[in-house]
């Protein structure tokens, strides 16, 4: 017996010490239990922040463009007479950003905002010799841009060099066209404007369609070539918390007075997707979180109607239903907090084996799963909540034996 | 004259209060044990010895009547005050020992103490180890209770009863588990206690040999006590046992 440690904790102890077989096995099944929890949890964050990482690397958070033309008919209408007019929708030409300059210094100063680069983009032909192919030009300034799709790390061959006269194209864009690193290209635009350009670097968007369309020149060069000299035709944006983009845009389509898509909006289906598989990990932690407190709350139980007698002696030498009661609570928490640490070594090992088995085809794990201490922290917390919880009813069953009943067995 | 240890007043105890089956056990006992008696209580099976024993013991509560411990009437007092009164004066022997397996002779020993105040120290080391020295069982200090004998476990289990030096031991038939030997061993340690300790011992028990050798032998049948005498050399008191 330890001075420091009180009656409660010394009569908890022993208690677990003596069911050893049934404290272990206890420990055990707690112990898989928040082990699937921290993987399942590791294992959706980094399966979730894989899809985003794949999806939003090669495309903007945020996308500012012009507000839609709409077609507003002149006549009045005249008081209580209703007109059925059809009103055509016009044409959306490319157009730039009004007073674009201000909205990307606007917009750059926000805290939410990670990066800002102004964009001209439109539609292209390519061509190489015989061969042309439609493609997407978009004309970026590269310093900027790179800071919201990196570029460089998607180079495949060349440099990711975006010079006046310079072209980097997707890596099947090139094979359609038999062009290499250093070979060039002829670039024009339905106005008939066109440019010879020379392919610096090939990228690699991890998209087939992406890699067969996807052209990035310079800035002005797309300028002068779409004919918005001094304009950009979207504004893009980067931010820190990426789940708070749709909000964010909503309030810059009210700051700036132009239209702003988030990658929420724009990939509605996949972030459904994500939404919904967070839902349905929400839903299986929660169940097997249960499964372990009535695990938890069955084996102390047992322990209560086993421990009667004990309890009907103490209760008898001058234990309070009080004590009693908080022996059966600790023990409850105790197992929940043991439980926690033999599932906190089995999460673990099973991320590590993640890693080591699940992999590419190239060698690199499929995705990351992080050791994150703050999972663990958290599974340890709710493990020990659990067991606390979990031990209330049969404490409270054990606080109530009548001494003579127990005692009598 | 020192207040009694005992007083019981008009005590009756029913089971299953107010229901069809309601049977009482004790039909109105009047007693009283004064300090420093050794007194056995003696009935046949069913009589309502142990429901006696655990009444006086504040284990259970009458359905009507007094019940003064040590001077203080229990009939106004909480569960908070009653074990707290329970921890302080009385000491408890079972007939099957009921030491806790978990812990050792010692811990056991201990454990009164503990429960009163919480967290162990040294002074509770040196009273157990001085009781179980009184129980000769020095040497066996450090023993689970499970790896002692029947005979060594009662004694332990006299000792802890011992340990808040309680005015009233309570024995319910604490050798009925026991060889003749070992009987009258834990007999006589308890004999011993009362003689130089002035602790009043209310004993159960079935055995006449060693009933004969208390001060007083308080008879109990049918839930009503029905006789009530002291030796005339061991006599301390007036018995007021009713009839």
């Amino acid at each position: 017996m330890t001075d420091w440690l009180p009656f409660e904790w010394i009569a908890a102890s022993r208690f677990l010490r003596e069911g050893r077989l049934q404290t272990l096995s206890t420990m055990l099944g707690i112990g898989i239990g928040v082990g699937v929890i921290i993987f399942m949890s590791a294992a959706l964050a980094g399966q979730q922040a894989n899809i985003v990482r794949r999806v939003l690397s090669a495309q903007a958070h945020i996308v500012l463009i012009p507000a839609q033309e709409v077609a507003r008919p002149l006549r009045g209408g005249e008081p209580g007479v209703a007109e059925a007019a059809i009103v055509q929708k016009p044409l959306q030409r490319v157009r730039s950003i009004d007073q674009w300059q201000r909205i990307v210094q606007e917009v750059d100063a926000l805290p939410e905002v990670k990066a800002v680069s102004p964009m001209a983009a439109g539609a292209a032909i390519a061509q190489r010799g015989e061969a042309t192919r439609s493609v997407t030009m978009q004309g970026v300034d590269a310093e900027r841009y790179f800071r919201i799709v990196p570029l460089p790390e998607k180079i495949v061959a060349g440099q990711p060099r975006l010079g006046a006269e310079d072209i980097v194209i997707g890596v099947d864009l090139a094979s359609d066209l038999g062009v290499r690193v250093g070979d060039k290209i002829r670039l024009s635009v339905a106005s008939g404007q066109g440019a010879t350009l020379t392919v610096t670097g090939l990228v690699d968007l991890g998209n087939k369609g992406a890699n067969q369309r996807m052209t990035y020149v310079a800035l002005h060069t797309a300028q002068a070539l779409l004919g918005l000299i001094g304009g950009v035709s979207s504004v893009d944006l980067t931010v820190h918390d990426i789940y708070a983009a749709e909000e964010l845009a909503q309030r810059l389509q009210a700051l700036t007075g132009v239209e702003a898509d988030s990658w929420i909006r724009t990939n509605s289906q996949l972030y459904l997707a994500i939404n919904a598989q967070v839902i349905a990990n929400t839903l299986i932690r929660f169940f097997v979180g249960l499964a372990i407190a009535f695990g938890i709350a069955a084996v102390l139980i047992v322990s209560v109607v086993q421990k009667s007698k004990e309890i009907g002696i103490l209760r008898a030498m001058g234990g309070s239903r009080a004590q009693i009661l908080r022996v059966f609570l600790l023990q409850g928490a105790v197992l929940g907090l043991l439980g926690s640490l033999v599932g906190s070594a089995i999460g673990a090992a099973a991320i590590v084996l993640w890693g080591v088995l699940v992999k590419n085809p190239d060698g690199t794990p499929l995705f990351p799963l992080d050791l994150d201490p703050t999972l663990f922290l958290a599974a340890a917390l709710l493990a020990t909540l659990s067991g606390l919880i979990a031990a209330f009813v049969p404490a409270l069953r054990g606080a109530r034996l009548d001494p003579v009943v127990a005692i009598r067995g | 004259m020192a207040e009694p240890v005992v007083a019981l007043q008009g005590v009756r105890k029913s089971y299953n209060l107010g229901m069809p089956n309601e049977a009482e056990v004790l039909h109105g006992v009047d007693l009283v044990i004064e300090p420093g008696e050794f007194c056995a209580l003696m009935g046949p099976s069913g009589s309502g010895k142990s429901t006696l024993l655990n009444i006086i013991g504040l284990l259970d509560r009458p359905s009507s009547g007094q019940l003064a411990i040590a001077g203080n009437l229990t009939s106004g007092l909480d569960d908070k005050a009653i074990t707290r009164l329970r921890g302080h004066a009385i000491g408890f022997v079972f007939q099957y020992h009921h030491l806790i397996p978990a812990f050792s002779a010692r811990e056991n020993v201990m454990m009164p103490m503990l429960l009163e105040r919480g967290r162990p120290d040294a002074a509770m080391r040196g009273r157990a180890d001085e009781l179980l020295a009184s129980v000769g069982l020095t040497s066996w200090r450090d023993n689970l209770a499970t790896n002692l004998s029947g005979g060594q476990q009662q004694r332990v289990a006299v000792a802890r009863a011992l340990a808040m030096k309680p005015a009233l031991l309570l024995a319910d038939e604490p050798t009925g588990n026991l060889d003749t030997q070992s009987a009258q061993a834990v007999f006589d340690l308890m004999r011993d206690v009362n003689r130089t300790q002035g602790t009043t011992v209310l004993i159960v028990t079935h055995n006449r040999t060693l009933a004969d050798q208390c001060g007083r032998i308080v008879q109990i049948v049918d839930g009503r006590v029905t006789r009530g005498w002291s030796r005339p050399e061991s006599c301390l008191m007036s018995v007021k046992a009713s009839r």
